[in-house]
């Protein structure tokens, strides 16, 4: 118990000592937590128009005005010649044209008109498809009002919308969990691996390798202090989230701190095996970087993992960092309790048992 | 002898078909002071390692403090002290910190590591320096403090690898007289060095050539029996006959 407590000691000294490392700490959860929301958005704004205006009649001026009007949408080019509009496409300044034929409006009143044709710029596939469908509710919008004056029919009250668990649809309140998990995998993931290979490379290890101290007890030094670092970092991050953005979680911050303590396990455990097989930190970082990847990529942290392909949705039952953003946006989202996450727990524990029992026991003090 | 600490016979350790260690057997003595020589490559290091507990041996058999070095690796690490080649403390942590985390590793209690680490210090003129860095230390004192260390838990066997390589005479001299205070007080010291004035020093010799111990006696013998006038005479002798390169 004594070795242990000392151990412990030493690794809270040396990341003291670290001129970099505390900064790191404190500062890191801030800034990702503070910045990357208002970079990592999928809300497509400023989609910019140009209006081919054929007609120029009420009808084109009344969708202008309307595209004009919104919060998405900027209108920046009104024009008679699709060619023009055609090659301002071309270089990049606008992203969608609307071409409004002549006598719409007209035929509008009386019959059925031509149609309005959209050409979106789909290079940037997000944009060109939402920036359409922005487009087409606006015209839909200017067209149903156009109709109810002349009949009196409110078209939009015949659907209702309503988005649930995430009312205003805000992207920001989808991606902070998983920024939150981002900053895990950074801090708990990479930290410990360095720190046990940065021994190897100093020496250090084989004067703790010539002492009986047992590799259980090793490792769990290493792995502690990491701990206790990322329960301040999920702080941080909750802090953070909620006074910058006003997200507080709808259930229990014990279900978080939970689910962090089981995370956290994992993910240092894993970071811990990888570093027993790395002799150097290039191929610890490299290791390290690849399976980051596939965590960040492929566990729901960013697109969800329904629309994946089968196959690779049957993958991510092995990745645990999907476990962790299910509990995370559940709770802060829906309020989900722990029973009614039990699985993912369970999921969880099970992984920070493999990982960590796997560390110890590939950690060698005699080869 | 009831007093063999260390007992090695026909111990082997292969690489691939490097054969590092090849067939060596000897013994040592409790209190000796038992020098371990050969050139660079010999397989000095290798053959350390596994007495240490470091490493497995391929083949062959021995014992360190009545433990077995194939199966009881870890009961020999409680018996024993170890100083690498290379520079093995925490150069981040203070001559104090590393003490007592050395110290708690082997179960001192904190009034043990109080009394030991202040003993230590006081014998090495070194309680200026407890709250120094470990790293800013000059390289002569680094390794005092490491042999410090590596006997705060009074090990019966200390095994120190090259311990004064790079250091300056003066220096190697005092790390001599600490030598010898541990052998009195009947540690057994098992020492590698590449310093023949050293080598004069130790109670018996083994020298390694190409894996196998080549020749094992005391100075005074080994110069009698290779007709030198020195212990450099009889390395260069030895040496000479060595295959493997550098």
């Amino acid at each position: 118990m004594r070795a242990f407590l000392v151990l412990i000691q030493k690794e809270f000294l040396q990341i003291r000592r670290n001129s970099f490392l505390p900064r790191l700490i404190i500062a890191f959860p801030i800034m990702i937590m503070l910045i990357m929301p208002l970079i990592m958005t999928m809300d497509v704004r400023n989609v910019n128009v140009a209006i081919v205006d054929l007609d120029r009649s009420t009808a084109s001026r009344r969708i202008a005005s309307h595209i004009e009007a919104s919060e998405y949408l900027t209108l920046t080019h009104t024009t008679t010649e699709y060619s023009r509009a055609i090659e301002a496409l071309e270089h990049g300044m606008i992203d969608v044209i609307v071409q409004i034929p002549e006598h719409f409006d007209r035929d509008f009143m009386i019959a059925t008109p031509q149609r309005i044709s959209i050409t979106a710029n789909a290079v940037n596939a997000t944009k060109g498809g939402l920036g359409m469908q922005y487009i087409m509710q606006t015209i839909a919008l200017s067209l149903s009002e156009m109709r109810s004056e002349s009949v009196p029919v409110e078209i939009s009250e015949l659907v209702t919308i309503e988005n649930r668990y995430n009312p205003t649809l805000n992207y920001r309140h989808y991606m902070i969990p998983a920024l939150m998990i981002i900053l895990f995998i950074l801090i708990c993931g990479f930290l410990p691996a360095l720190s046990i290979v940065g021994e190897k490379e100093s020496g250090s290890i084989e004067q703790i390798n010539v002492t009986p101290i047992s590799r259980f007890t090793f490792t769990l030094s290493k792995l502690v202090p990491y701990w206790i670092i990322g329960l301040f970092v999920v702080t941080v991050a909750m802090l953070v989230a909620r006074l910058a953005y006003g997200l507080v979680p709808i259930g229990s911050v014990g279900a978080i701190y939970l689910g962090a303590i089981l995370f956290i396990l994992t993910i240092s455990g894993f970071s811990l095996t990888i570093a027993n097989f790395s002799e150097t930190m290039q191929q610890t970082m490299f290791v390290m970087f690849f399976f980051i990847m596939v965590f960040m990529l492929m566990s729901g942290l960013l697109t969800p993992i329904d629309s994946m392909p089968d196959w690779a949705q049957k993958f991510t039952i092995i990745l645990p960092p999907r476990y962790y953003i299910e509990i995370l946006r559940s709770v802060y989202l829906k309020g989900s309790t722990i029973a009614e996450l039990n699985s993912n727990f369970i999921a969880l524990g099970v992984f920070a048992i493999i990982f960590n029992t796997l560390a110890a026991l590939t950690y060698k003090k005699q080869a | 002898m009831n007093d063999v600490v260390i007992s090695v016979r026909e111990l082997t350790k292969r690489f691939c078909n490097f054969t590092a260690v090849d067939h060596i057997s000897f013994d040592v003595h409790k209190g000796e002071i038992f020098g371990f020589l050969g050139a660079n490559g010999a397989g000095k290091t290798t053959a350390m390692r596994i007495l240490c507990g470091l490493s497995y041996p391929t083949s062959g058999s021995g014992t360190v403090a009545g433990y077995d070095v194939m199966h009881d690796g870890e009961e020999i690490k409680r018996h024993i002290g170890y100083m690498s080649q290379r520079f093995s403390l925490y150069n981040d942590l203070t001559v104090w910190e590393n003490m007592r985390l050395f110290a708690g590793i082997y179960g001192l209690t904190s009034k043990q590591t109080e009394q030991r680490s202040t003993e230590l210090l006081d014998r090495l003129n070194f309680s200026s320096e407890r709250n120094t860095l470990v790293g800013s230390l000059p390289l002569g004192w680094k390794q005092k403090l490491s042999f410090a260390i590596a006997t705060i838990h009074r090990p019966e066997v200390v095994f120190l690898d090259e311990p004064t390589g790079g250091v300056d005479p003066v220096t190697r001299r005092q790390f001599w007289e600490l030598i010898y205070e541990a052998a009195n007080e009947g540690t057994t010291i098992f020492v590698t060095t590449h310093y023949m004035d050293e080598a004069e020093y130790c109670s018996r010799l083994s020298i390694m050539v190409d894996g196998k111990v080549q020749a094992l006696d005391t100075p005074a013998r080994l110069k009698q029996q290779y007709a030198a006038e020195s212990m450099d005479e009889v390395f260069r002798t030895l040496a000479r006959g060595a295959k493997r390169g550098e």
